[in-house]
């Protein structure tokens, strides 16, 4: 405007750089970019681990220079280069799942490559998954029924397994369905009678009157459960008779032949064979199995429903309790109290409390719920079980304190959420709530708990993906490696607090580090991770969705 | 060149400190701390009373904020308070449904009647109390819920749950509230989706719901753009007769249009109050004179 006032300054481009922003742009661009990128690749790598584990593999012939040969799927390479090779004494390598633990006592080799003089993939190559023992690869040779051979040669074997093996496999669940269900039932109706027995004498005195009568039922109860289980026997017995002497006779690579009873073999296919259809149907069998079954040797194979189970009930439980707990403490501590040196210090304890290690908690929860509520719940009400044969009844890990101990652990998220969201409700409308004649409770229901609803339910998603996730407090109280009963099922009554449980989180460690087959079980870890992964994510989808169905009936898009 | 300077409506004080024309004496030496007297016309006190206020003084801590304010309020006029920013006009109107009772430094001396019962009594419920008035705040609250139980939201409280009762209550109000027409295909709709005026004659509505012996408005249209303000005006004119009224404004034109009484307060203390033609072309003071005619404040 002015030609004839001061000489501007000139600026200078760095302070135009700063001024843009350019660096800051990039700075925290990339910062997103690295987390994101972390993510995903822990994420992809996980998935792609997990979901490869059932895709059936190729069984390959090795014929070695020392005239062994082997059958199996190759799981690992290792190009080791000529410097390296050198220093470690060995050429480049690969390890081969044998699957004939039988007469080799190994489940995997290393093979030196230069030692390998042929590979071929053979037709009717099988992989057989046993009940125990393992895998099993080789080539059907006959189908025996006592000494009768019923199909002999591998085309003939393999269409005769095709046809007798399902009906075995179901005579065979039939019967552990037997076992389990029913005969766990007479077992638990007999241990009623008898821990009523003592519970008798606990309370009327040993040789009462009452003890006499209860005495009485049991016998009366033993008697019929005594001939109930006489059938149930016969049954079972009918159908191992049916099984009896079926057997499919494989012969493996090194020659040997192995006979394999019929209703021991889970599953069997042969990769080298299979089609596209066939490989899915191989996969999607095997992650049926992974999904509704209980584990087998050592939790490395089978499937792992207990522990679905088991984590998803804990983690729905632990929601039921810290939600109206943390929500209420949350209340209290906004609406409420008045603002103070107390208040603060409260609030900084909370805060600190999200900082103490989960194994504390876990170590809290053994020590108060489990020997001291739990002990005192046992004198009081299950005092037969702990008299009759040393067994506590809640005066030991289980769902209920397990939930409890990690309601606890995650209390300071959903408090801290709970009064960020009550504080997010504008003052404005709970002085118009009071305006109108409400009441401080009144208010709250009615106006600031919708309206904060949403943030709740952040936080309890937040809670709910730590809880689920964790692992160390839950092996003091009540996760166990194997536990077969569930502790929601059809028995009355239905949910059973007191039992132990299995966790998918503890699985992981367990199958990943303490199994002693551990290199057949570390493609089981990725599948349980992957698993975790999904049912953690699941688990927050849904309550993501509910949050966003609030969100809409509650928050305004004016103002 | 033009000034930029332009008497704004900024803090009380500092409308002292920079007038554009000296200052009428009574204003110095409110600022200065002195006791005035105000200067009531006989013609409001002629009016029977709903709301008495007596000798009311309130603190923020240490800071007073309202100096023995005595002034009756009309049975079913409307009501306006009037004054510069921070002169204790929203303190005064909060102070009648004890909203100031949430805020912990607060401290009172002196009372109210409403239609004679003592606002101020210890023994007076001010639950109870809250559900004889009515009250409109600066920015349209509507809560989170759908029209329908926005504007029934005082009966629900109360534990009405017979449909029809509530359903004619909510109508009755809406109507009141020139609202009914825009809203009666969607009243289970979120209140929250309403515009702003609308908002906020459901705010008004929701207030009438309940019958109130009086409605208090705390500037009711200065969150609203212009079209809007015009629909909340007319409707203050409908209500008027029918509500007694109190309305704290900042804008002098809705002052003398849609009010009967006019009371001009200056740093807590009320000035001047009378009848709104008189406050606004005849005023006894100078001072509200100065104000009314925008020449301060």
């Amino acid at each position: 405007m002015n030609s004839k006032g001061p000489p501007r300054r000139a600026r200078s481009g760095h302070a135009n750089l700063t001024a843009h922003g350019e660096p800051w742009v990039w700075l925290t661009a990339s910062s997103l970019a690295l987390a994101i990128a972390m993510i995903v690749g822990l994420l992809s790598f996980i998935a792609w681990r997990g979901l490869a584990t059932f895709w059936p593999v190729p069984l390959e012939l090795v014929m070695l220079t020392d005239g062994r040969r082997l059958l199996g799927e190759v799981t690992e390479q290792e190009p080791v280069e000529p410097a390296t090779a050198a220093a470690v004494g060995h050429p480049a390598r690969r390890l081969i799942r044998t699957g004939d633990f039988d007469s080799s006592g190994n489940h995997y080799e290393w093979i030196d490559d230069p030692t390998i003089t042929e590979i071929a993939r053979p037709e009717w190559a099988t992989v057989v998954e046993r009940l125990d023992a393992g895998r099993l690869h080789g080539i059907p040779r006959r189908l025996l029924h006592g000494e009768q051979v019923v199909a002999e040669g591998a085309a003939e074997v393999w269409k005769a397994f095709g046809r007798e093996h399902p009906g075995a496999r179901g005579r065979l669940l039939r019967g552990l369905r037997i076992d389990k269900h029913e005969r766990g039932e007479l077992q638990r109706q007999l241990r009623a009678a008898r821990l009523a027995v003592v519970q008798a004498g606990l309370d009327a005195g040993a040789g009462s009157e009452r003890q006499a009568e209860a005495e009485q039922r049991e016998q009366k109860l033993a008697g019929e459960i005594g001939r109930r289980e006489q059938a149930l026997d016969e049954e079972t017995a009918k159908l191992r008779g049916e099984n009896a002497g079926w057997a499919v006779e494989f012969e493996t690579a090194s020659g040997g032949s192995v006979p394999v009873p019929l209703d021991g073999i889970v599953r069997a296919w042969q990769p080298n064979r299979l089609s596209l259809a066939g490989n899915l149907g191989v996969y999607f069998s095997r992650w049926g199995e992974f999904l509704g079954d209980d584990p087998r040797e050592a939790n490395s194979a089978g499937g792992v429903f207990p522990a679905i189970w088991g984590t998803v009930t804990m983690t729905l439980i632990m929601a039921l309790f810290v939600a109206p707990f943390g929500v209420l403490a949350a209340l209290y501590l906004r609406e409420y109290a008045s603002r103070g040196p107390i208040t603060t210090a409260v609030r900084v304890a909370i805060n600190n409390l999200a900082g103490v290690p989960s194994i504390v908690y876990g170590a809290f929860g053994l020590g108060f719920f489990c020997y001291v509520v739990g002990a005192g719940i046992d004198d009081v009400f299950f005092k037969a079980s702990l008299v009759a044969d040393g067994q506590p009844t809640f005066g030991t890990g289980g769902l209920l304190w397990a939930s409890l101990t990690l309601a606890l652990l995650t209390l300071p998220v959903v408090i801290v959420a709970t009064e960020e969201a009550l504080s997010a409700v504008p003052n404005s409308m709970r002085e118009g709530s009071y305006a109108c004649g409400a009441g401080k409770w009144q208010t709250i229901r009615r106006i600031v708990l919708p309206r904060a609803l949403p943030g709740i339910m952040t936080g309890l998603i937040l809670a709910m993906a730590r809880g689920a996730g964790e692992v160390a407090p839950l092996m003091l109280v009540g996760v166990k490696k194997l536990a077969l009963e569930l502790p929601v099922d059809g028995t009355f009554p239905f949910v059973h607090p007191e039992r132990e449980f299995m966790h998918l989180a503890y699985l992981i460690y367990d199958v990943g580090f303490q199994s002693p087959n551990s290199q057949a079980a570390r493609p089981m870890v990725f599948t349980i991770t992957f698993l975790l992964v999904a049912i953690i994510a699941l688990l927050n989808v849904a309550a993501i969705w509910l949050r966003s169905r609030l969100r809409r009936r509650f928050v305004s898009q004016h103002f | 060149m033009q000034s930029l300077e332009r008497p704004s409506q900024g803090i009380g004080s500092e409308a002292v400190g920079r007038p554009t024309e000296p200052p009428p004496d009574r204003l110095i030496a409110v600022a200065a701390g002195l006791e005035v007297e105000a200067e009531v016309h006989d013609g409001v006190l002629k009016e029977p009373p709903v709301l008495e206020i007596d000798r009311f003084n309130l603190w923020y801590g240490a800071k007073q904020a309202l100096h023995r304010i005595a002034m009756p309020i009309p049975l079913n006029k409307v009501t306006a308070l009037v004054g510069p920013s921070g002169c204790g006009k929203s303190t005064l109107l909060r102070s009648v449904n004890r909203l100031n009772d949430l805020v912990q430094s607060v401290r009172i001396t002196g009372d109210m009647r409403l239609n004679g019962d003592s606002i101020y009594d210890p023994r007076m419920d001010v639950i109870e109390l809250r559900k004889r008035m009515g009250m409109v705040f600066q920015k349209p609250n509507p809560f989170p819920m759908s029209i329908y139980e926005n504007v029934v939201y005082a009966l629900r409280i109360d534990g009405e749950t017979s449909r029809g009762v509530l359903d004619e209550v909510c109508e009755m109000s809406l109507r009141g509230a020139a609202l009914w027409d825009e809203v009666k295909d969607r009243l289970q709709d979120s209140a929250l989706g309403l515009s702003g005026g609308q908002q906020q004659r459901l705010c008004i509505a929701r207030a009438i719901a309940a019958e109130p012996e009086v409605l208090l408005l705390d500037e009711p249209c200065s969150a609203l753009d212009p079209i809007a303000t015009g629909k909340v005006e007319d409707l203050i004119q409908e209500l008027r007769g029918r509500y007694s009224v109190l309305i704290v404004t900042h804008n002098m034109q809705q002052a003398s249009r849609s009010s009967d009484y006019t009371a001009f307060m200056y740093l807590g203390r009320l000035i001047e109050y009378g009848a709104t033609p008189d406050i606004f072309t005849k005023p006894v003071l100078r001072e509200t004179e100065a104000y009314v005619t925008g020449r301060f404040g």
